[in-house]
């Protein structure tokens, strides 16, 4: 099975999402799904945002898309994504911990469909959501980086991440994106 | 050596179909091909609240005993949602959707998979709003015999007609919320003039087929649950079910693209996911 990134951001999330998604190399090969915690009303705007910075083409999922390599994909406001796996599914299920979409919804979904398989990514956030799927993607033998918590905006959430489970790199936003290269990029696989 | 967290992982999924199986062969009610990740974190909620340890000890439960069977199918059906989500779908309604309406003598309307209700109130004041509700029928329907009831009684908590007014005068509503309900203790009672031309009733979009021709079919968010196959099933069923030039309407993510009849519809409004069926 191919690889998924899975990356879960809230407070102070779009600055570094966009450090990370601009140092990503053009031959990145795994698709990336992104939760970023946002207003339920909140309109498309956040794609067109990141597009600016990043060298590969973002998409907000609509439900059944497929996941494709060499996409990133942005979970829409007051919707749950979950994937499968070779495509992502939507829920309107009640809010986790107050969040949908929530990080915890994507991150255990992805461990399930791709185990060990799994890289899962937590940045900064004022609450813990993503704690228990980070420590769910250890489980099924994934791998976990973490936002080095005094490079976050706010340091709640990577925190959480740290206390609940066992973090393969702990780094400031640039060197996510370049880990992220070397376990990715098309030259890694060969 | 098997690991044996994840070999649990696989029983779960034998256990989960073994489970749909069942309720299929015995009940006849077929969640076979909903959407596994989504189902899955439902019955896994469902194992906490009935406190259970495995999906056997639950297939067990929902087997032989038939109140459990009520339970599991509320857990599993009910899609709680709010009146007016996405107020930007009910102005574009009244915008695109209304004009086309008012050309007809008689509309019929169909809400599948209406759960609690809060669409259906929403699109009949809307209509109410807009003059055209004395010529609508609405035809609201739901798997779930009991959601049909609570849909029929109308009564929702108190506590959210803040949220809802707030969505109300977002969606372009005209007047005062508060004229569309009574308050009574902690629920708001929605006015039984709204009801007028609502006909609610059980209707299984996995099993069950088309029962009239309707110039507006209403689904929204209520695909995304089902798997492709299912969804398929679905499209051919408000294919069949709609006229020439007919509405459908879908939820704000969901997708024409999987569809069979993809060709047979244009958008009216593309972000809003409201097409028009042309041949």
């Amino acid at each position: 099975m191919q690889r998924l990134v899975v990356i879960g951001a809230s407070l102070g999330g779009l600055t570094t999402l966009r450090t990370i998604l601009q140092g990503l190399a053009t031959t990145f090969s795994a698709p990336i799904a992104i939760v970023q915690h946002r207003h339920k009303e909140s309109k498309t705007g956040m794609t067109k945002a990141l597009q600016l910075h990043s060298p590969l083409p973002i998409r907000e999922v609509e439900d059944k898309d497929a996941i494709l390599p060499g996409y990133v994909y942005l979970a829409p406001a007051d919707y749950h994504l979950l994937v499968e796996p070779d495509h992502f599914v939507l829920s309107v299920d009640e809010p986790v911990s107050y969040a949908r979409p929530s990080i915890d919804v994507l991150f255990e979904s992805a461990a399930e469909s791709y185990a060990e398989q799994t890289i899962g990514v937590i940045l900064t956030g004022a609450n813990q959501d993503g704690a228990l799927g980070a420590s769910a993607i250890k489980a099924q033998g994934g791998t976990i980086i973490v936002q080095e918590p005094t490079t976050a905006t706010s340091a709640v959430m990577p925190t959480a991440a740290l206390n609940q489970t066992t973090a393969d790199w702990v780094l400031p936003p640039t060197q996510i994106a370049r880990r992220l290269n070397a376990l990715c990029s098309v030259s890694s696989l060969t | 050596m098997i690991d044996p967290h994840s070999s649990k992982l696989k029983l779960e999924d034998i256990e989960i179909q073994l489970l749909l199986e069942g309720i299929y062969q015995y009940y006849g009610y077929d969640f076979r091909n909903y959407a596994m990740s989504s189902l899955k974190r439902r019955i896994r909620r469902i194992l906490e609240v009935e406190n259970l340890d495995t999906v056997s000890a639950l297939q067990d439960q929902v087997l032989h005993e038939p109140e459990s069977l009520q339970r599991f199918l509320l857990a599993i059906t009910v899609n709680v949602t709010s009146m007016f989500r996405d107020p930007a779908f009910f102005i574009a309604f009244r915008n695109q959707v209304v004009p086309l309406l008012r050309t007809y003598p008689y509309i019929r309307i169909w809400h599948a998979g209406c759960s609690q209700g809060q669409e259906v109130y929403s699109m009949a004041i809307v209509l109410q709003e807009e003059g055209l509700y004395k010529r609508c029928r609405i035809y609201a329907t739901d798997a779930n015999e009991q959601v049909i009831k609570q849909a029929k009684s109308g009564i929702y908590p108190i506590s959210l007609m803040q949220q809802y007014t707030q969505l109300y005068l977002q969606a372009g509503g005209k007047h005062s919320f508060s004229e569309y309900y009574t308050a009574a203790y902690d629920n708001a009672i929605f006015r039984a003039s709204l009801r007028d031309n609502i006909v609610f009733s059980q209707h299984n979009l996995a099993t069950d087929h088309s029962f009239n021709e309707f110039h507006v079919i209403l689904c929204r968010n209520v695909l995304i649950y089902f798997d492709q196959t299912l969804q398929k099933r679905v499209h051919q069923l408000f294919h069949e079910s709609l006229c020439k030039l007919g509405i459908l309407c879908l939820g704000r993510q969901e997708s024409i693209r999987f569809s069979p009849y993809e060709n047979d519809y244009e958008a009216v409004e593309k972000t809003e996911k409201i097409y028009r069926r042309l041949s």
